[in-house]
């Protein structure tokens, strides 16, 4: 999980791989504030599997790629 | 199987050495600290890991992630307040600020051209919005091997 200058850095470093998926830097920060902005709080509980998905749903990242099972 | 108050604890106990020593603690600093023997530090430890709560080295004599924070140097570094942090990934490093609540500078290099890459954070905002995140492993596999993921 990587950041890149540019859509033609992520090509040329797949070299022929099939992709997984991109998102903007905007998005994967906002995904972090869901995911682990809990993470130091003195309450946190482990999320659950489906707690977790609904994070991923809630930010548009639907479809196969994003189905934590 | 649920994770148990104890063990709770100790996690919140090891996150909270890992933030304010700047790196992962020992199992011998988390005993000090916890009031426990090293050996049930590390019990513990295994126990929370089984619960994708940490992550142990492959010797499971040491902590290698209490996500999103690396305890081994990667290329994602992380700078809040004059302090600093390894994150585990693109995705970890944004979660270092997002945990600490905190504006902070993301420090990697793209995998391809190898050139540094430096993100400022402020206000929960990336301020450079230019770059991409790319993710290879689907969700479904992330824990196959978490440190390829």
């Amino acid at each position: 999980m990587n950041l890149f200058r540019s859509e033609d850095h992520i090509t040329r470093w797949l070299d022929g791989r099939p992709p997984g998926a991109t998102l903007t830097v905007v998005e994967v920060n906002e995904l972090a504030h869901a995911w682990w902005g809990d993470r130091l709080a003195p309450g946190w509980r482990p999320h659950t599997r489906d707690e977790n998905q609904a994070i991923l749903d809630g930010l548009g990242l639907t479809g196969p790629f994003w189905q934590l099972a | 199987m649920a994770m148990d108050e104890l063990d709770l604890a100790l996690r919140n106990l090891t996150y909270r050495l890992f933030v304010d020593l700047g790196r992962a603690p020992s199992a011998d600093e988390a005993a000090a600290a916890a009031h426990l023997a090293p050996d049930a530090v590390l019990s513990g430890w295994r126990r929370l890991a089984d619960e994708h709560a940490i992550v142990m080295n492959d010797t499971a004599d040491a902590l290698l992630m209490a996500n999103p924070f690396s305890a081994v140097p990667t290329q994602h570094r992380v700078e809040v307040a004059g302090r600093s942090w390894f994150a585990n990934c693109a995705w970890d490093a944004f979660g270092i600020c997002a945990a600490l609540d905190a504006d902070g500078v993301i420090t990697t290099s793209c995998p391809c051209c190898g050139d540094e890459l430096a993100v400022e954070v402020r206000d929960r905002r990336p301020r450079d919005q230019e770059l991409l995140f790319h993710c290879l492993v689907p969700a479904s596999h992330w824990w196959d091997n978490i440190v390829f993921t």
